[in-house]
């Protein structure tokens, strides 16, 4: 019996490799479109953003292969689900290089995503556009990585520089603060880059805890918080998190004249829908709304009216104002390089892409010498104004998310919390 | 086969590896190639324990992530190399085995099983707090330049044993699952093997028969488990970059616990079956039909043999090939 | 830190949380509490209740909870039918756990992925008035989103409980669990109860779906976070106890509850399945078990 199993084995695992290898790798590579590979959550937890980011991707090739592609030649987006899971990244990245032999790299979304494939680029001496990752350029000091996410040189410290401006203009001058960051790794991060500003006003820390993703009531959290009597809380969570958060805020009340900060997933269609009205005061982090001082975002209109179009079709978040915009231009920065530049040379194009202050559909993007943004953009929002339940058309209209700082966008000036509510 | 077949056969496939490292160029077939043995040696060992004794571990996980996590701690308070790592993970991993084990495996399987699960969650947690090794933002991994073995340059550009570091990784990973398949097919065949398939079969017989059963049992798990941590000990060097989602990951308990069910829990070829089968389709999946559809062809594999196949693929095979004779 | 305030709240959320978590786990303590059926995906089909429910209330403004009753047939049969493919696949040829796990395991995949494909991964929440309602008793506030969870979930469990132990089918579901030679003896079809109690196991799903979409915002792969805590729950409460798994599920969201309001929250899911592997290390049968059940 053990022969026959052998043989067996033997054969079965040689059949195996050989139709499996032989169907991997019978792609001809195609000469001529220029292909962009990448991952993209498509399943899993980043999943809401990966597709939107999708979407926008899509219409930049369609966008750019109707005025003559790159160099002349067709772009083609090539791309798999990482399933956010850093796992799969490499062997993404590898495939996409080696197998389907793109020309050039983009990555995935998230820091977790954009970690793992960073080795791979950087032993291949290509540039690579990041797409809202925070500091991963921060230990290799790579200089063919440029990030798209409006954070700035310093991006944890740069994300809630604009949200501690704003609060300082609180009269009476807060004092004290708390902090609540979710066990995931943007929102801790956020966390630190915040401290890090409360520190820095002479702010004192009351309280300063985390707590793990899956939480549903976060009610023993707020009263926690109120025990403290801070001045302001600031809260740096996930979708989950988020939604939790300010219903719990909501119940429970509180005396803080500042809350929000570093919520992720306020931008998201269902949340907004969801929580309507009890978002009213929160003031958070933004990087585009629909309010009338963001005209230096010129063309952003028009893409979010494309993307809405398709976007319940394609099963994505029907507004897009978080990702699409940013998804689109970091593709849209990559391909205006190589046309400058003229052919396929990736130390010109990163020398460029270093040198060179772009004009895309977020305005104007410059980046320093360690990939980030030169300068940061990161608003403040505050939410006001929200009069109806589960009614999304009304985030659509200026008005309710006002920008309260950098003081360029302004459109309103921020109020105690409590005052809206 | 004889034994001295059978070791031919596995020298002959190191063997073949290491020159394979040498002679394909493509880098994507290592890192493809790399996470099939993964699978493969996370199969073998789980088939240890769920195969060999019938106890279900829900948290084969749990094992690879402290292995992979105790590398990191052994890399940053004394940068450690990766055999170091490697050991570290195992021996890390061993413990933990050896103490859940210790704590449950007196009690019905599937307390154990419950218990492994709560072993991963618990484990998950402890990383994410814990800011040494990166918490919830993950710890990069950075590979020593031209690293030698008694004056051996192991990795450079020229004159080494290897080009590159995934075909080091590709090599090692080579060796892991040989020597693995050597120790379940040693376990098989000896003493322990059979007073494990008598536990398996009816535990208070087996006791009754003087059967150490406990001893057995832990025995099994700790082997299993230090397994499962050499995999994750050398799974840093190999990612540069981990954090606890992908270590602690449930598709990692998943697959371990699939592969031998697919290829069948009797001997080590189950699993091996399994995870060639599985593990291929799941590779060509992911850089193919892509996204969700990769979740669902796990899905239905799984619950379509485990209806029609029970005995897995090897079943399928020894019942089709009787039928011939 | 501490104050009569602080302390008072916590233990009142801690008791609603825990009837939350309580109708999260009453099913699985019928299917692998009495059963012994791992049904891994368990949460998967809570999920797939929470999205039906998310439907009909974003279509057509019903409320989640009358949903999830209205539904709960639907799941009932749904439960059936997947009992008649497990045991005559599984049961009736005496093959083990492994396998019926394993099948689960494919089952939860599948759903999920039903799940993406028709909804999208985005996160989605219900709307109903007495979500934002809460009631003051002093200092004391016991939200309402909390609250009609609670309810419900003791609703669940004393039903539950009544019918295991005063009607027939309910007493031939314990006696499934403890003999079933005596059963067959008795001229009982074994396979015939077990399908309805895992009938009744989903139908459960669907009312703990609505409920969940009420506490938190969902998306497909959200199940996962929750195997974990409703396998422990139903351990701790000892396997075929109803009332076990509602003590458990409570001394857990009370834990959980102190633990937030008063050391700091990340700890808690640490603390919750370790005293669990203690649990499991020293007195094995749980709260409410059987004693002496402890060896296979």
């Amino acid at each position: 019996m053990k022969s026959l199993k052998l043989s067996v084995f033997r054969s079965l695992v040689a059949t195996f490799a050989v139709v499996t290898f032989a169907l991997i790798g019978s792609e001809v590579p195609a000469k001529e479109p220029i292909k962009i590979g990448f991952s993209m959550a498509l399943t899993g937890g980043l999943a809401g953003g990966g597709k939107q980011a999708l979407v926008a991707m899509e219409m930049w090739r369609d966008d750019i292969n109707s005025k003559g592609g790159i160099l002349g030649r067709p772009v083609q987006l090539k791309y798999y689900d990482d399933q956010t899971n850093a796992k799969n990244v490499p062997g993404i990245y590898a495939k996409l290089l080696d197998v389907d032999k793109v020309d050039f790299v983009v990555s995935g979304y998230g820091t977790n995503l954009i970690a793992p494939a960073l080795p791979v680029v950087i032993q291949r001496e290509l540039v690579f556009m990041g797409l809202f990752g925070m500091n991963n350029n921060k230990k290799w000091k790579y200089d063919k990585y440029f990030q798209i996410m409006p954070s700035g040189p310093d991006p944890a410290v740069g994300f809630s520089k604009a949200w501690f401006d704003t609060v300082m203009q609180l009269k009476p001058t807060p004092k004290s603060i708390a902090f609540v960051a979710a066990d995931a790794e943007f929102a801790k991060n956020l966390k630190k880059g915040a401290v890090t500003n409360a520190k820095r006003l002479g702010l004192k820390i009351t309280y300063n805890k985390n707590f793990k993703p899956g939480t549903p009531d976060f009610t023993p959290i707020i009263r926690a918080v109120n025990a403290t009597n801070p001045d302001l809380f600031f809260v740096a969570s996930y979708p989950p998190g988020s939604a939790g958060m300010t219903r719990a805020v909501s119940e429970v009340g509180t005396k803080v004249r500042g809350f929000g900060g570093g919520m992720v997933g306020l931008q998201f269609s269902g949340i907004m829908k969801g929580l309507g009205p009890k978002l009213n005061g929160v003031l958070n982090y933004d990087f585009y709304v629909p309010e009338p001082n963001m005209n230096i975002y010129p063309g952003v209109k028009s893409l979010l009216k494309r993307y809405q179009k398709v976007a319940s079709a394609r099963k994505v978040d029907p507004l897009g104002f978080y990702l699409a915009p940013w998804a689109y231009a970091y593709v849209q920065v990559l391909g205006d390089a190589i046309n400058a530049v003229g052919k396929i040379d990736h130390a010109a194009i990163a020398k460029y892409i270093h040198a060179t202050e772009f004009t895309t559909v977020v305005g104007k993007v410059k980046f320093g010498s360690n990939g980030e943004w030169a300068k940061e953009r990161t608003i403040a929002v505050q939410w006001q104004n929200i009069k109806k339940k589960n009614d999304l058309q009304q985030f659509t209209q200026p008005g309710i998310r006002k920008i309260m700082a950098p003081a360029a966008f302004a459109t309103g000036k921020i109020k105690p919390f409590n005052a809206l509510r | 086969m004889s034994r001295n077949r059978f070791y031919i056969i596995i020298g002959a496939l190191l063997v073949l590896s290491y020159l394979a490292t040498h002679f394909v160029d493509n880098q994507y077939y290592f890192f493809a190639g790399f996470a099939i043995l993964q699978l493969m040696v996370m199969a073998l060992a789980w088939n240890i324990l769920g195969g060999y004794v019938g106890y279900v571990n829900f948290g084969s996980a749990a094992f690879f992530g402290l292995g992979a996590y105790s590398a990191i701690v052994a890399l940053n308070l004394f940068d450690a190399s990766l055999f170091a790592q490697i050991i570290t993970g195992g021996c890390f991993a061993a413990l933990i085995g050896f103490g859940t084990g210790y704590l449950t495996l007196r009690l019905r399987g599937v307390y154990f099983a419950i218990a492994t699960l709560a072993l991963l969650v618990v484990s998950e947690t402890l990383i994410v707090n814990w800011e040494f090794v990166g918490g919830a933002a993950g710890t990069y991994v950075l590979p020593k330049k031209n690293p030698t073995i008694l004056g051996v340059l192991v990795v450079g550009k020229q004159n080494a044993l290897f080009d590159n570091y995934k075909e080091l990784l590709f090599f090692l990973m080579c060796l892991i699952a040989l020597a693995t398949i050597i120790i379940c097919s040693l376990v098989e065949n000896s003493k322990l093997g059979r007073g494990l398939a008598a536990l398996r079969d009816s535990e208070e017989a087996a006791e009754s028969m003087g059967v150490p059963t406990l001893r057995l049992k832990l025995f099994a798990t700790t082997l299993s488990a230090s397994i499962m941590g050499v995999t994750g000990g050398i799974f840093p060097y190999y990612m540069t970059f981990i954090d606890p989602l992908s270590a602690f990951n449930l598709d990692i308990s998943v697959n371990a616990l699939a592969m031998p069910l697919i290829g069948g829990t009797a001997t080590w070829l189950g699993p091996v079956l399994g995870a060639v089968v599985l593990g291929t389709l799941q590779q060509i999946a992911t850089v193919t039909i892509s996204s969700e559809v990769n979740l669902l062809i796990v899905g239905l594999f799984l619950v379509a043999f485990v209806i029609f196949a029970p005995s897995g693929f090897l079943g399928l095979i020894e019942k089709y090939w009787k039928r011939g004779d | 830190m501490f104050s009569a305030e602080l302390f008072l709240n916590a233990i009142v959320i801690g008791i609603l949380l825990g009837g939350f978590y309580a109708a999260l786990s009453i099913g699985l303590s019928i299917s692998f509490g009495l059963l012994d059926i791992v049904n891994i995906a368990h949460p998967a089909f809570i999920i797939l209740g929470a999205f039906v429910c998310f439907i009909f209330n974003s279509h057509y403004g019903f409320d989640p909870i009358l949903i999830g009753i209205i539904f709960a047939p639907a799941f009932y049969v749904l439960g059936t039918l997947i009992y008649r493919i497990y045991y005559e696949s599984f049961e009736k040829t005496g093959a083990e756990d492994l396998r019926g796990l394993a099948f689960f395991f494919g089952v939860m995949f599948i759903i999920e992925v039903i799940l993406i494909m028709s909804f999208g991964v985005d996160f989605q929440m219900v709307q109903a008035d007495y979500i934002d309602f809460k009631a003051t008793f002093g200092v004391v506030d016991i939200p309402f989103r909390m609250f009609v969870p609670f309810v419900i979930a003791m609703i669940m469990t004393f039903g539950l409980q009544y019918f295991s132990s005063r009607t027939f089918f309910g007493r031939a579901m314990q006696a499934v669990a403890q003999d079933t030679l005596a059963l067959r003896l008795m001229a009982i079809d074994p396979a015939r109860i077990k399908r309805i109690a895992f009938g009744l196991s989903l139908a459960t799903c669907s009312i703990a779906g609505a409920l969940l979409v009420i506490v938190i915002p969902i998306e497909p792969s959200v199940g996962r976070l929750y195997i974990g805590q409703v396998f422990a729950i139903v351990v701790l409460g000892g396997l075929g106890s109803q009332s076990g798994t509602l003590i458990a599920a409570m001394l857990l969201g009370l834990v959980e509850s102190m633990i937030t309001t008063f050391f700091g929250p990340s700890w808690s899911p640490a603390v919750a399945f370790g005293a669990l592997i203690l649990v499991l290390a020293f007195k094995p049968t749980g709260i409410l078990g059987r004693v002496g059940d402890t060896r296979g």
